[in-house]
């Protein structure tokens, strides 16, 4: 077996178009199905790269054990995350290889069927999936593969709620009392992974564990993708070793050599001041300052933007983008973005503003049916914690500048129900 | 050792629950409610020969309107 591709790995051959499945077969070979697959990937280490960073083996695992012979794997590329862009640039130049493996997956678990999620927002992805999968039809081998294009929210990503939309057509998650949790599409237990967890499946099935593994360190091992947004020359979606320092990475992208902080993670991630920027890529490395790799989300905030308005922006819009069907998170939410704004504007009280909200997310912690609160609660806590001067300053009456300023640098979608909502 | 089921944690379902709160009406050892109305339940596993706490926890189960509420049975330490 050849290994050459070296990074990038799962963008090899990347040229702006998708490829071919002909050409995508010249680029990395014809797949071969072996029975040491399951041990490479048992071997590989890999981890899921949609946000919760799971050991993608240990989920192959639990779906094996299932009963039954009508099981289906389910590709996550909904992409809810508004700065996150890395599984729409790989459908978008290699969709075969996000394929590959979802069938290489279906092998595994002994499905018959995968379905491929991707959001509506989107139609020429879609219309790339669309085309990669005809191609696939006119050979008449392999599972079957359907196409879904669900709306595109936020939470309409999460696992039990892209199952919820197989299933009725609602994008809303759904309680689960014991985890892990088997989600079931009708009654065929489903395994749910992302479009980039099934790439790098794709490489490990040709190339093995040991291949993989010569990227990354041994926690996190191989490449994962970043979408790089905010104080950078360009927005750009980089594939990097895990493990690579993260100022080389930011470097890469041409970034703010001298920023404020950065954002890791995702929306529902954590923000990392910029005094640690030698700080390794990987989720044991990041986790002594509360961050993880979560979605491969890196947005660069430069010195003269303000932490907490910028948080503030972030926390209005999701919760926004709650399904509201918990009350923790329903009206939780709303009141964590009240708080914020609070802080920005000054009130009579701020320092009791400030202890509010740090109770306020103390209590949201773990009450909704899904991590959605989680995260918003992590990256609320973060923001006081890394930008614990400008709450200060904000507390005493003496803000900083960049709360004046109209620029901003996390991107936020414009909120399309604002007048509706509880808060206002 | 045998692994006794002998505690129990009350669990919601945080989908269905309307946050009336009835639940901390009938169980306020174990339920407390957040400045919303919505329970926030004591995770801690208690002792099921705690026969007041289980009862109550009973009476919350039953009493909720939504039938958003659980016992559920752990094994204790062995
Ligand atoms: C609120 C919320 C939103 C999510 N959105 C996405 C998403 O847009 N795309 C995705 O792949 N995973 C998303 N996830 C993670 C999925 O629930 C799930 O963990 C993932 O698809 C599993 O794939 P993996 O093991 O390959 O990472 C989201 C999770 C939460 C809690
Ligand atoms: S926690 Fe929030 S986003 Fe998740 S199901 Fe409940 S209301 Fe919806
Ligand atoms: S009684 Fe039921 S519906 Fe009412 S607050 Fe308690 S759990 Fe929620």
């Amino acid at each position: 077996m050849t290994m050459t591709i070296s990074l990038p790995r799962v963008m090899h051959a990347a040229s702006g178009r998708p490829l071919s499945l002909r050409e995508h077969e010249e680029a990395f070979g014809t797949t071969t199905v072996g029975t040491a697959l399951l041990r490479e990937l048992d071997a590989s280490g890999l981890l899921g790269r949609g946000g919760a960073s799971f050991t993608t083996a240990m989920k192959v695992e639990l779906l094996r054990s299932q009963r039954g012979h009508h099981k289906v794997v389910v590709v996550n590329a909904m992409e809810g995350e508004p700065v996150g862009h890395k599984d729409r640039t790989l459908l978008s130049s290699n969709p075969h290889l996000v394929l590959d493996g979802a069938q290489y997956l279906a092998t595994l678990i002994g499905a018959r069927r995968i379905e491929v999620c991707v959001s509506r927002k989107d139609s020429t992805i879609v219309h790339h999936v669309q085309r990669a999968l005809h191609e696939r039809e006119l050979r008449k081998t392999g599972p079957e593969f359907v196409l879904h294009t669900p709306p595109w929210r936020y939470v309409a990503g999460e696992e039990s709620a892209l199952v919820h939309w197989l299933n009725d057509n609602e994008t809303m998650p759904q309680y689960r009392p014991n985890r892990p949790h088997v989600l079931h599409v009708g009654r065929s237990p489903a395994l749910v992974v992302n479009a980039e967890t099934s790439a790098h499946v794709g490489l490990i099935g040709r190339f093995g564990a040991d291949w993989f593994r010569e990227l990354g360190t041994s926690l996190s091992p191989g490449s994962t993708l970043v979408s790089i947004t905010g104080a950078v020359y360009r927005p750009t979606v980089r594939e990097v070793s895990l493990g690579s320092t993260l100022r080389s990475i930011l470097a890469e992208a041409g970034a703010d050599p001298d920023p404020q902080a950065i954002l890791l993670g995702g929306y529902g991630g954590a923000w990392l001041g910029a005094q640690h920027q030698d700080v390794a890529y990987c989720n044991e490395a990041l986790r002594p300052f509360g961050a993880s790799v979560g979605a491969g989300i890196i947005v660069v905030v430069p010195k003269v933007a303000c932490g907490i308005a910028e948080t503030q922006r972030i926390v209005a819009w999701m919760a926004n983008e709650s399904s509201r069907q918990c009350g923790p998170c329903a009206f939780g939410l709303p009141a964590l973005a009240q708080d914020l704004r609070t802080i920005l504007r000054g009130s009579s009280d701020p320092r009791a503003v400030v202890e509010r909200l740090k109770d306020r997310c103390a209590v949201i912690d773990g009450r909704g049916a899904c991590r959605h609160p989680d995260g918003v609660v992590r990256l609320v806590q973060s923001a006081l914690e890394v930008f614990k001067d400008d709450v200060e300053g904000h507390v005493n009456g003496t803000p900083c500048v960049g709360v004046t300023s109209s620029r901003h640098w996390v991107a936020v979608p414009a909120l399309e129900r604002e007048s509706e909502l509880v808060w206002e | 050792m045998s692994r006794r089921i002998d505690h129990f944690v009350l669990k919601v379902d945080p989908i269905l629950c309307d946050g009336f709160g009835h639940c901390h009406e009938l169980a306020p050892e174990l339920v407390h409610v957040d400045e919303w109305g919505y329970p926030i339940i004591n995770e801690q596993p208690t002792s099921s020969s705690d026969v007041a706490l289980l009862k109550s926890a009973k009476l919350a189960v039953r009493g909720c309107p939504r039938q958003a509420l659980r016992i559920e049975r752990i094994s204790g330490p062995t």
